[in-house]
């Protein structure tokens, strides 16, 4: 990957300062059902398409936000940043997990 | 042997220079390259080919082909007719056994031909399949070309650097000149990317308008038109609004047998030796040429007799037959017709450089008219200049291949044959793409720019498939070969070091890598350390702690919601410890969250969690907007603990706090001067005796760290690293997060239902832990000790029915308890205090028994006190 990712608040940036943190998930609105929380949890679409999805400027302004990419072309239409709530549907997704051992 | 100055050669004569070629001195002026030096000093063998080891000299003179590649200065695989000549640089032949001249390796060209066809070792070195080592190890020696330094010893400093221009003009030739000039002249900012090739670029560059990066090669057009740039030392990564390619075109061999004889040259690498460094390619030439006889008049004029001049396009000879003696040639066989010579140029006509355009994503079309391939389509921002547009030039249509007796070479760099590209066929690879990947042609150094389209009109040849239907193989960066050290930029490891690192270094602490911090591993005498901490006092730098300042109206709703623990009822000057989870209820991080004010928490994550965390932290409030601030203080404070019996008596010394156990309790947070320096005290204790962790400004570091040590030194303070502390906390069974548990553990079963406060309306994590409470643990963390004092390997296997059923995560011996102790998961069923468990250690099975309790002051008592 070498594109450039607009942030919204930098302008601009070799994709390389950013780090991905994959497609938006809906966390669910109310308690789930073992079935929906295993698809909020696990499932992703992994659209061939335009995709939202969720981007941090590490070496950078250090904002979350999100984008609209073509992800057959890399093809960047969108990024802004999230209007908050605290019911948000959207989510972030345990992929940030840290698989390195903490200690 | 040179010839009189020649218009415009690149040699300065009244600067001479001495270098060694495998060990032997070669005279060279300032100007020349390697190649030019050695082709002066009478050598006209410069490498052994790929398979065969046939003898390969001087062939396009342009950076192209392989036959020049040798070892300068241990860097192997050196373009040596690119490499400027240097005083005293060391130069050395490469895949020869004994020499260049006498290649003990070149039997293979003699006998293996029948047994190495395209392909061969996908067959013939199968069976007995038990052999295969055997093979693989002279193939393995016999494989590649140079040889890299074994020890991975970096010979050079590389670097990269990222540039912009308004216009990115590559290639310095007349088209590329004029496109940097135009749009220099329009104001735009202009760099120009050339190759050293073009001739006189060197005398321009310092009167033109633009900035000239000469010798240099664009490796690539990559997603997003990034242009890196191979500039020798430097990696330049380019973007740019326009991408001007002037690439040019690439003079394209001719396919007869003997076609790689030495003597057999390309009309561009003569005409590089006589114009640009005064040298007589050869005696007696014999010129073969598909678009016109443009090399006669200058070799001629450099002294070589012209034998002959063949028409090989319009009129084409059936049969062409170099023949040689010891690798050179001596005379060639046009229809019957043998002629004497030393020389053979060639010229199969010029192919447009087009890889680039097409690996922007320019179409590749075929012009059957004039026999090439051309770029269409470009994308937007990549335009052409010059011929590499496929728009100039004359046809030439050589014959795909001419008959006679002889291996006739498709491809020098991999020693790919006609008769493996027939091979090819018959054995069923007939697209292109397949041949191309089963017989390696295209694959070499020279990246298809001389064989590309000799095998794609032979290919059609063979299939009777034309050209345009064929089409081409994909082209893929790098265009250019490039250096892995100039891939990989400068060494760089970044460590961070504490403020107090340089004492550790003083003290003898053995230094270890956690995450990027160096850490300290022990000060020599891990068990006394842990013995001075039980019975006196320690002292352990833990400043790699995350420490982040929450802050605002909405610190306590907003961590309620990121932890499973409670904190609306944590009051101020109180410290709780938390496990960070996901939503699908896994342990992420830990640490103690400290309330400092109603709206004020101080949180610390493990020492590598800290970035993660603080991410984590962000991204949720990005979609959440909860009125708090989250600021990271890991480096600006550094953070002591000071553990043991004596703890509060070394930090009453240094502070007018009340530091009873009445006043200053178990997990109380106060702010105090010690020492003088502002801190925040924890009353926490990880490791299991009392004690107090200060945190205060970096800045402080060393001083209230030799002031600890100081003023201890009668109490029998000693500093302690991570292995003693290990063991402390094991002592206690408490957690290390990443090292007790991984990806999968959840809280509940690591034994801390305790904190997960299920009545609270929505936690990260809350619906995953509800359900697992349902369904019940399917492992448990629990403590053993062992029966005989084996210790076990972390990592090491539980062994229940002969069956693994668990596995050991931390495991010590205990000086103090004077038993081997350990943490494990294992089924729930076993987590009963007293079960009996196996372990595997060293092979054999050792008895161990479940401790689901402390094994040190399983009461607390001690670190309350």
């Amino acid at each position: 990957m070498s594109f450039l990712l607009p942030c919204p608040n930098c302008g601009p940036r070799d994709v390389n300062e950013f780090v991905y943190a994959g497609e938006l998930s809906m966390r669910p609105q109310g308690p789930p059902s073992l079935r929906e929380l295993s698809s909020y949890v696990y499932f992703r679409r992994n659209i061939a398409g335009i995709q939202r999805e969720w981007w941090f400027h590490r070496f950078g302004c250090e904002l979350w936000f999100q984008a609209e990419r073509d992800t057959r072309t890399n093809e960047v239409l969108t990024t802004e940043l999230v209007a908050p709530s605290k019911d948000a549907p959207s989510a972030p997704q345990a992929a940030a997990t840290p698989d390195t051992p903490a200690a | 042997m040179r010839l009189p100055p020649q218009p415009g050669e690149r040699l300065n004569r009244g600067r001479p220079l001495t270098f060694l070629f495998d060990g032997k001195p070669v005279q060279a002026f300032e100007g020349d390259t390697i190649a030019s030096a050695l082709f002066a000093s009478g050598r006209r063998v410069f490498s052994r080919s790929f398979k065969y080891h046939r003898p390969r000299g001087l062939y396009c003179c342009s950076g192209h082909c392989p036959n020049c590649l040798l070892e300068v200065d241990g860097v192997p695989t050196v373009r040596a007719c690119m490499e400027p000549a240097r005083e005293g640089a060391r130069v050395k032949a490469q895949n020869v056994v004994g020499s260049l001249d006498r290649d003990l390796m070149s039997v293979v060209d003699k006998f293996g031909g029948p047994f190495l066809p395209v392909g061969f070792y996908y067959r013939t070195m199968m069976r007995p399949r038990r052999a295969w080592p055997i093979y693989e190890r002279f193939l393995r020696s016999a494989a590649g070309l140079g040889r890299i330094d074994k020890h991975g010893r970096r010979t050079q400093r590389f670097d990269t650097e990222h540039r912009r221009a308004d216009v990115l003009v590559i290639g310095g030739g007349s088209s590329g000149l004029a496109a940097a000039r135009e749009a220099a002249g329009a104001g735009r900012h202009v760099v120009l990317v050339d190759d050293g090739l073009a001739p006189g670029i060197g005398s321009t560059v310092e009167s033109v308008p633009f900035e000239v990066l000469s010798p240099a090669r664009a490796i690539g057009i990559y997603e997003g038109g990034l242009v890196p740039v191979d500039a020798g030392n430097v990696l330049y990564r380019f973007r740019a609004e326009r991408i001007v390619v002037a690439t040019g075109t690439i003079e394209q061999p001719l396919l007869f047998p003997g076609n790689d004889l030495v003597g057999v040259m390309l009309s561009g690498g003569a005409r590089r030796l006589i114009e640009q460094w005064a040298l007589r390619p050869g005696e007696r030439a014999v010129v073969l040429t598909a678009e016109g006889d443009t090399i006669s008049r200058a070799l001629r004029r450099a002294g070589t007799d012209i034998a002959a001049v063949f028409d090989v396009g319009e009129r084409a000879p059936e049969e062409i037959v170099a023949r040689g003696k010891k690798g050179r040639v001596n005379s060639i066989v046009v229809d019957g017709d043998i002629v004497e010579c030393d020389l053979v140029v060639m010229s199969g006509g010029r192919q447009p450089a087009y890889s680039l355009l097409a690996q922007a994503g320019a179409k590749v079309e075929y012009d059957a008219a004039r026999g090439i391939f051309v770029p269409r389509d470009l994308p937007a921002g990549v335009e052409t200049a010059g011929a590499v547009s496929g728009e100039r030039g004359q046809a030439a249509r050589p014959s795909p291949a001419y008959s006679g007796k002889g291996k006739c070479f498709v491809c020098i760099c991999e020693d790919v044959t006609r008769k493996d590209v027939k091979r090819a066929l018959a054995e069923g690879f007939d697209s292109i793409e397949l041949a191309k990947r089963y017989t390696a042609v295209t694959m070499g150094p020279c990246q298809g720019r001389l064989c590309h389209l000799p095998s794609i009109r032979l290919f059609a040849r063979e299939t009777g498939i034309d050209e345009a239907t064929l089409g081409t193989t994909t082209a893929r960066p790098p265009w250019a070969p490039v250096s892995l050290g100039l891939l990989a930029g400068r060494g760089h490891e970044p460590a961070r070091r504490t403020s107090i690192h340089h004492r550790h270094e003083e003290l003898g602490g053995r230094m270890m890598w956690t995450g990027d911090w160096r850490r300290v591993h022990s000060y020599g005498d891990p068990a006394a350390e842990v013995q001075a901490v039980h019975e006196a006092v320690g002292v352990i730098d833990v400043s790699t702690l995350g420490k982040l300042l929450v802050r605002g109206p909405d610190a306590i709703p907003f961590l309620e919601r990121l932890y499973p623990n409670r904190f609306a009822d944590l009051r101020v000057g109180r410290v709780r410890y938390g496990v960070l989870g996901t939503d699908a209820g896994r342990i992420m991080d830990d640490g103690t969250i400290g309330r400092l004010a109603e709206d004020e928490l101080y949180v610390t994550t493990t020492s590598t969690g800290a970035e993660v965390v603080l991410e984590w932290f962000r991204w949720w409030n990005s979609v959440w907007g909860f009125d708090v601030e989250v600021v990271n203080l890991t480096g600006a404070l550094a953070a002591v603990n000071v553990a043991g019996p004596r703890a509060r008596d070394l930090v009453g010394r240094l502070t007018s706090l009340d530091c009873s156990a009445e006043a200053f309790k178990y997990l109380d947070a106060k702010r105090a001067q010690i020492g003088g320096v502002p801190c925040l005290a924890l009353r926490i204790g990880f490791v299991g005796e009392l004690g107090y962790e200060l945190h205060f400004p970096s800045s402080y570091g060393e001083y209230l760290w030799d002031l600890l040590l100081d003023r201890g030194a009668e109490l029998g303070v000693r500093p302690f690293g991570l292995e003693a502390q290990r063991i402390l906390r094991l002592e206690k069974q408490h957690i290390i997060v990443g090292q007790d548990t991984d990806s999968e553990s959840n809280t509940l079963d690591a034994n801390m239902a305790w904190m997960v406060k299920f009545d609270k309306d929505d936690f990260v994590g809350k619906w995953a832990l509800e359900h697992m409470r349902e369904r019940g643990a399917r492992e448990r963390l629990i403590g053993f000790e062992m029966e005989n004092g084996a210790v076990p390997a972390e990592g090491g296997q539980i062994v229940v029915d002969g069956r693994p059923a668990g596995r050991v995560t931390s495991a010590r011996r205990s000086e103090e308890l004077g038993k081997a102790i350990g943490l494990a998961w294992v089924p729930p069923e076993l987590a009963e205090e007293g079960s009996q468990l196996q372990i595997r250690v060293d092979g054999r099975l050792e008895v161990a028994s479940v401790r689901l309790r402390p094994f040190y002051d399983p009461e607390g008592e001690r670190l309350r006190s």
